[in-house]
């Protein structure tokens, strides 16, 4: 038992626990976009700690570049994903008006909706 | 991240097929090259040639980089992302199990004052991974960002948050932009205060 093993426990503990409670608010948060941010946020972290606590284990470069891929493209696409659904989620009215405070969006969408094509390309 | 509101000019986007663009077949073989775990002829030759491949069947317009990276702006950047990151964990986290009624969120314009698709890019790709907020909807023709935030609870949180976005912009331009870039956008920043 090193040094490296303890640090490597601790960040695949806490990884996972943090996917865990990202679950938990998928569960718990009332609406869709306040769910991506339970699906964006500490699952990031949690997988993030747990390919640390995973290289830290393994200590093989060529394993480490692996790992490294699938963090960078975990922080490229998950954002992306979430933008993506949280947009189609917004221009079809799947989004809770009650949960907002302010709501910035649907005049910006309103104005525009006036002047012509809908559709948006991405 | 790049979307595009209805209003953009058609000839505002640049054309797809400019060519070979080399930053991204190296780019994409090094993906190849770290998912096979080993840096070997065969391997580097056949990324090469997947990589051509894909260029050629999805070709994307060319990112216009103009500006220059600055380390300590870097370093800046990826620290405070680290930390925003485990504080936008860690408040989620106390929100998810917070027992009783849910705090209400908000969805917030923000005008950012820098005029490029990288920049716009990453800085909602950075607020999307950081605290509370999400980007819903992205306009490059105005360098508008529209974000959903997460436990607000009076108009002072929302200009808080508004405030962040606007910081993490900032950051995101002392990390890369030129110094033309910087000194427009730091004449933006004075004009609208």
């Amino acid at each position: 038992m090193t040094w490296f093993d303890v640090v490597s426990a601790v960040c695949l503990l806490a990884g996972c626990v943090l996917s865990l409670v990202a679950a938990i608010g998928l569960i718990r948060f009332p609406d869709l976009l306040s769910r991506m941010h339970a699906g964006t946020k500490p699952q990031v972290l949690g997988l993030l700690l747990i390919l640390v606590g995973v290289g830290l284990r393994l200590r093989d470069w060529s394993e480490v570049g692996m790992l490294l891929a699938v963090a960078m493209f975990q922080l490229m696409t998950a954002p992306v994903a979430a933008h993506m659904v949280g947009r189609a989620a917004y221009r079809r009215g799947a989004v809770r008006r009650d949960t907002l405070l302010v709501d910035e969006l649907t005049p910006a969408l309103e104005a525009e909706s006036g002047s012509g094509d809908q559709s948006g390309r991405e | 991240m790049t979307s595009e509101a209805s209003d953009d000019l058609p000839g505002d986007v640049p054309s797809r097929r400019t060519g070979v663009q080399w930053p991204m077949l190296i780019g994409l073989t090094a993906v190849w090259v770290l998912l096979w775990g080993g840096l070997t002829v065969t391997n580097v030759l056949s990324g090469l040639v997947v990589a051509v491949i894909v260029t050629l069947v999805f070709p994307l317009p060319p990112i216009v980089f103009g500006g220059k990276l600055r380390v300590r702006g870097l370093v800046v950047l990826i620290g405070w992302f680290v930390v925003e990151l485990f504080v936008a964990s860690a408040q989620v986290v106390a929100q998810a199990l917070r027992p009783g009624k849910q705090p209400l969120n908000a969805v917030i314009e923000v005008d950012l004052r820098s005029h490029s698709d990288l920049y716009l890019t990453l800085t909602a790709e950075l607020l999307s991974l950081v605290p509370g907020s999400l980007v819903v909807e992205a306009r490059r023709s105005t360098s508008t960002l529209f974000l959903h935030v997460l436990g607000v609870r009076d108009a002072d949180d929302v200009e808080v948050a508004r405030r962040r976005a606007l910081r993490q912009e900032e950051r995101v331009m002392l990390a890369l932009a030129s110094d033309e870039e910087l000194a427009a956008y730091r004449a933006d920043v004075e004009a609208s205060r």
